[in-house]
């Protein structure tokens, strides 16, 4: 799996060093993907340290059909809310070996303005209760928190007016 | 002693009662322990498929699946495998199909049978038409896995392994260590498993 995926980096980038470090940091072009575990997703979700920020956070796959229709719901929040201390973070189950040839060129072509992460972890019975324990593991999956206090959604939105309500609790904290 | 005697089987009655109201309000869906339903659901040969059809099971390994999600189409050589290792033992796997054709035009009957041809399914690959059998399992993704003991008694709820995506990377096979467990007189362990999976898909 790893092999073929720094093949995909040796491949695009066209340079040596892209092989040097690990699949840690990708960067190519304007998207960027960090390719993580989810020890090394984790200390990103709703960080307690970080009273400032309201996240939302949105477990999807470019495979996963509703998770695509809802996701210029994401995007408009995103847009709105930004400036007003929203951070939304893209977490991609898609497999691995599709980083380059399907969820780069789709996060460009809906111009996704999320810090994106590929979760590259097949143990999900471990880490799908850490996520959150009412979580069955279906996608797309929603979380939104700050400074320790969360909301978990398992389900699909269908509008933006349906996040911005989730998220002015969190905001006006 | 008297009196304490009856204040303990008061309490007791009312940590019962409680506890029964806890059950009804917990969600829908079957729980560990529960008798699942049986039904009758079309397979792709055209016959309709019931558990009551099979004389003297062992189990039944239902499995909550479709045409369309990546991660049931990564298990798939894997169901072929289960069917034909458990089903001599008398464990008799039934794959069912939950998804609205409508919203998912890949996960018709026709598309179905086209796919269980292609995969060489020697197990029923039924239809839920009408979407009242996975409600009433609770099966909220595909592949979600119900383990029923010979009672239709729900023995093991989840993931098929612990390794979706790689049969190669797997260590942990839940659904067969469960059936090896049941089959020595104990329970499964673990009991439930979470995998990630596609949503069951209905019309909004």
């Amino acid at each position: 799996m790893k092999a073929i995926l720094l093949l995909l980096i040796f491949l695009n980038s066209g340079q040596l060093f892209a092989l040097e470090p690990i699949v840690d940091n990708i960067k190519s072009d304007e998207v960027e993907v960090k390719v993580v575990d989810f020890d090394q997703l984790s200390p990103y979700l709703c960080p307690e340290s970080d009273s400032e920020t309201t996240y939302i956070i949105n477990f999807f796959a470019t495979w996963c059909k509703p998770c695509v229709d809802e996701l210029p719901y994401f995007l408009e929040l995103h847009a709105d809310y930004m400036d007003k201390g929203l951070h939304f973070i893209l977490v991609s189950l898609d497999f691995p070996q599709h980083l380059e040839s399907r969820l780069k060129p789709f996060l460009k072509e809906n111009s996704v303005t999320a810090e994106v992460f590929l979760l590259d972890d097949p143990a999900a019975n471990d880490w799908i209760p850490k996520v959150n324990d009412d979580w069955s593991g279906a996608i797309p999956a929603t979380i939104v928190c700050r400074a320790g206090e969360s909301s978990f959604y398992e389900k699909t939105f269908h509008s933006t007016d349906e996040l911005v309500e989730l998220i002015q609790p969190f905001l006006n904290q | 002693m008297k009196n304490s005697t009856l204040s303990i089987l008061f309490f007791s009655a009312i940590f019962l009662l409680g506890s029964i109201q806890l059950i009804a309000n917990d969600g829908n869906g079957l729980k560990i322990g529960d008798v699942a339903p049986d039904f009758s659901l079309k397979n792709v040969d055209g016959n309709y498929v019931s558990m009551s059809d099979y004389e003297d099971p062992a189990g039944f390994i239902i499995v909550f699946s479709c045409n369309h999600c990546p991660f049931v189409v990564a298990i798939e050589d894997r169901l072929n495998a289960l069917h034909e290792r458990y089903a001599p033992m008398g464990w008799h796997l039934i794959a069912i199909n939950p998804n609205d054709p409508a919203v998912v035009p890949d996960d018709s009957f026709e598309k179905m049978q086209i796919r269980a041809k292609e995969k060489n399914f020697q197990f029923p690959y039924v239809k839920d038409v009408g979407q009242e059998i996975f409600p009433k399992y609770g099966a909220t993704r595909t592949p979600h896995f119900f383990l029923l003991d010979a009672d239709r008694v729900v023995r093991y709820i989840g993931a098929l392994d612990d390794n979706t995506r790689d049969a190669s990377a797997v260590k942990d096979k839940f659904v067969e260590n469960a059936i090896a467990r049941i089959m020595r007189g104990m329970d499964p362990d673990p009991l439930e498993t979470r995998a990630i999976g596609c949503t069951i898909k209905v019309q909004e």
